[in-house]
């Protein structure tokens, strides 16, 4: 077997070495409450302090009591929007896009069905690029909270949120992004924005799994979601995970620091693969928008194919990636991203996500470009669509549609 | 990642009988790509003897529709239409060694493109009437287009009826509010359309699910879901440990059961009956004490068998399907039904 090659960081990251190094202490002699009065707890009090300032410092924020420790980007997403709604008396519609996360439009589903709250989902081109007149359009004094994710996780498609967040602020709407893909591969500069809460996860950037924060921009109306102790100034009750605060401090250092190898060489990698494919590999396309895009995501749609398999032989080669198919998730539909863009059946179900990191390498790339055309071509012939390269696909009318 | 068996994974990597069948004459399509699922299913049909000659297959789907369509055509090569109809999609996921409860699917297509090919081949129009829904319970890959047919079929009105009919709900329950959800809402649907009267129909809300039995043990690659036969609902589910199963599994090949005599029903003296079910119990202890039960003979009398259940078995949620258990396997060892009756 030869080494594995991991090309879905949009999914989850490597935990840094250096991040496991700094967390190791907090799980033993480092083990105090930092609520505590004493030594145990005051020196873990300062480390969670440093990793504070460290998101700070990532996300460029004005304070670093703007941060807010949670779970991660889930937990991060319920919280902003539950706190928007309760704390907008007399608004009670939220806004948000056809592309979210599920941590944000099964929350807004439920919301619709049990709270009466009125849900625009504003639609996205075939580019993946956001409908800007019908997010005008749905912009209100009703408007207690827009949502709008930052990059897409699936085609890292990026939103022109600075922008977004100026047009909610028209309205006196709080303004949320689920930032958990953008944290850590693109530059971010809050304070300069009118932007009130971002979520943002560990594990996406190197960090451990089961930590992320919400960043709420001083000033903004906020009720808590768990209520309990002090903690994180009564926004967040519950002992710090301090472990994990320190491990996602740790990781945003190394984020920042590595921040131009991802915009510039990690870009290259992914661009190298990208192009690579689509010469060799016939009636293949990049799903959303190659000009605003997050620097390590590609997603190719491969027609006439179905994605799990693709990514079963793929794997059998040491490659991980991931797919927007229907299969893989358990569900009957296709990926709700592809499909809000438009993209046909044929296509969205053979789309391949390939998301890169600070750790792939060019020997990554060259083993993806010489795996993937004989899989893609092994598929197509069992495909009762495919007819060949310069052909049109066959005509094939199954009995129920 | 899915859990394919050895088998799914060997035909998906390595398929048999893929492409396009020239000399077909009999072809079924099914699916639809918007499914992210499509099969053509290619057969030769010889016209004098009606035997499958040949068959090949093109898929559009997962691997384990891949690995489904090239099982089929393994299946039916060298049957005759009649004997080829007969396979169900549970026959093609048995011989794949099971399939994920949310694969079924895949066998299900298998079935129906082999039901639209021998159509064709006679000219005949196949229409299928099937439909998927989201699936409500995982445990036993049962989704709302087949509790909506239970339950307009077989007139359910309670969740235990479905429970009985579909399996759904039968394990981890976590789908209890959305299976309420549907019989309350076709239910109140049939009320309607005059079919059951109002005070029958279930309404959310109407049974605690605390109070409802585990059924069976899901197992997820064994391809325990009734899609087996999809169009008619199954009357009667197999209730049984999985292990007792196993069980009796085991000790037919060890010591068959003895063979009923040609008269009818084998005659025991009590000495001779209760040797056979402390044989039948000594078998079954092993499953039970890997749980920390144990269970021991009290007394026979009649074709009662009186039995006390130790252990973790008192006041377990599924001692009621443990004595289910004992006593299909007291039935197998003596020939003769009997009740196992617990006492505390």
């Amino acid at each position: 077997m030869p080494t594995p090659v991991y090309l879905d960081n949009n999914a989850t990251t490597r935990c840094d070495d250096a991040v496991v190094q700094a967390m190791l202490p907090f799980f033993t002699e480092q083990f105090g409450n930092p609520s505590s009065m004493h030594a145990f707890g005051s020196s873990v009090g300062g480390a969670v302090k440093q990793a504070r300032a460290s998101l700070q410092k990532l996300l460029g924020a004005e304070f670093d009591h703007e941060i807010v420790f949670t779970s991660g980007g889930t937990e991060s997403d319920n919280m902003a929007i539950l706190s928007a709604l309760e704390a907008s008396p007399g608004r009670d519609e939220i806004i948000t896009s056809a592309v979210e996360h599920p941590a944000v439009l099964s929350l807004c589903a439920h919301l619709e069905k049990t709270k009466g709250v009125k849900v625009h989902v504003i639609p996205v081109d075939e580019k993946g690029l956001l409908d800007i007149a019908a997010y005008r359009e749905a912009l209100s004094e009703k408007t207690a909270i827009v949502s709008i994710m930052w990059a897409n996780n699936e085609t890292g498609t990026i939103f022109p949120i600075p922008e977004l967040a100026e047009m909610a602020k028209e309205v006196g709407a709080i303004f949320h992004t689920d930032a958990v893909q953008a944290v850590g591969k693109i530059p971010l500069d809050l304070k300069s924005t009118q932007i009130d809460m971002l979520s943002l996860s560990g594990h996406k950037l190197h960090g451990p799994k089961g930590v992320g924060a919400l960043y709420v921009k001083r000033g903004v109306r906020f009720r808590s979601l768990m209520k309990g102790g002090h903690q994180e100034r009564g926004r967040r009750a519950g002992t710090e995970n301090t472990p994990g605060i320190v491990g996602l401090g740790k990781a945003a250092e190394l984020a920042l620091l590595h921040m131009a190898d991802e915009q510039t060489r990690v870009a290259a990698l992914r661009d190298r693969l990208e192009k690579g494919l689509l010469q060799r590999i016939p009636s293949c396309f990049v799903t959303g928008n190659p000009a605003e895009r997050l620097p390590n995501t590609s997603n190719i749609a491969f027609e006439y194919i179905e994605g799990e398999g693709i990514l079963l032989l793929m794997n059998r080669e040491g490659i991980a990636a991931s797919s927007g198919s229907a299969c893989t998730s358990g569900s009957l539909e296709p990926s709700h991203v592809l499909r809000a863009m438009n993209v046909p059946y044929t296509a969205a179900h053979g789309a391949i996500r390939f998301s890169f990191s600070r750790d792939n390498t060019d020997a990554d790339v060259d083993r993806v470009l010489e795996a993937m055309p004989p899989i893609v071509e092994k598929l197509r012939a069992l495909s009762p669509f495919w007819q060949g390269a310069d052909k049109a696909p066959a005509s094939f009318n199954p009995v129920y549609a | 990642m899915w859990d394919y068996t050895d088998k799914v994974k060997d035909y998906f990597f390595n398929p048999v009988n893929a492409g396009v069948l020239e000399t077909a004459n009999a072809v079924g399509e099914v699916g639809a790509i918007s499914c992210g699922d499509a099969l053509k299913l290619m057969m030769r049909v010889d016209p004098e003897t009606e035997v499958i000659e040949a068959a090949k297959f093109q898929t559009f789907g997962c691997g384990s529709a891949i690995a489904s369509s090239s099982a089929l055509t393994e299946l039916v090569v060298g049957k005759t239409l009649e004997q080829a109809l007969a396979i169900s999609n549970q026959d093609i996921a048995d011989f794949l060694g099971g399939l994920p409860p949310e694969k079924m699917h895949c066998s299900v297509m298998g079935y129906e493109a082999l039901q639209a090919a021998v159509a064709n081949y006679r000219g005949e129009e196949w229409k299928d009437d099937h439909e998927e829904g989201a699936l409500v319970c995982k445990c036993f890959g049962v989704d709302e287009g087949m509790i909506e047919r239970a339950v307009r079929s077989n007139e359910l009105t309670s969740i235990e009826e479905l429970t009985n009919y579909t399996k759904a709900g039968g394990g981890c329950l976590t789908c209890f509010e959305a299976l309420e959800g549907v019989l309350a809402r076709v239910n109140a649907e049939m009320v309607e359309e005059g079919l059951i009267v109002a005070s029958a129909a279930y309404t959310v809300g109407a049974v605690d699910p605390k109070t409802l039995k585990r059924k069976a043990k899901p197992s997820a690659a064994v391809g325990a879901s009734p899609v087996a036969t999809p169009a008619t609902a199954q009357k009667s589910p197999v209730i049984s440990l999985e292990a007792l199963e196993k069980a009796a599994a085991a000790t037919e090949v060890i010591t068959p059961a003895p063979a009923p005599a040609p008269s009818g029903a084998p005659r025991y003296t009590t000495v001779q009956k209760i040797k056979l079910i402390e044989e039948a119990l000594e078998e079954v202890r092993p499953f039970l004490k890997k749980d920390g039960g144990d269970c021991e003979l009290v007394d026979v009398d009649g074709s009662n068998v009186i039995v006390k259940l130790t252990g973790a078995c008192v006041g377990c949620q599924m001692a009621s399907m443990t004595v289910n258990g004992v006593q299909e396997k007291i039935i197998a060892k003596l020939g003769i039904p009997v009740r196992v009756v617990p006492v505390k």
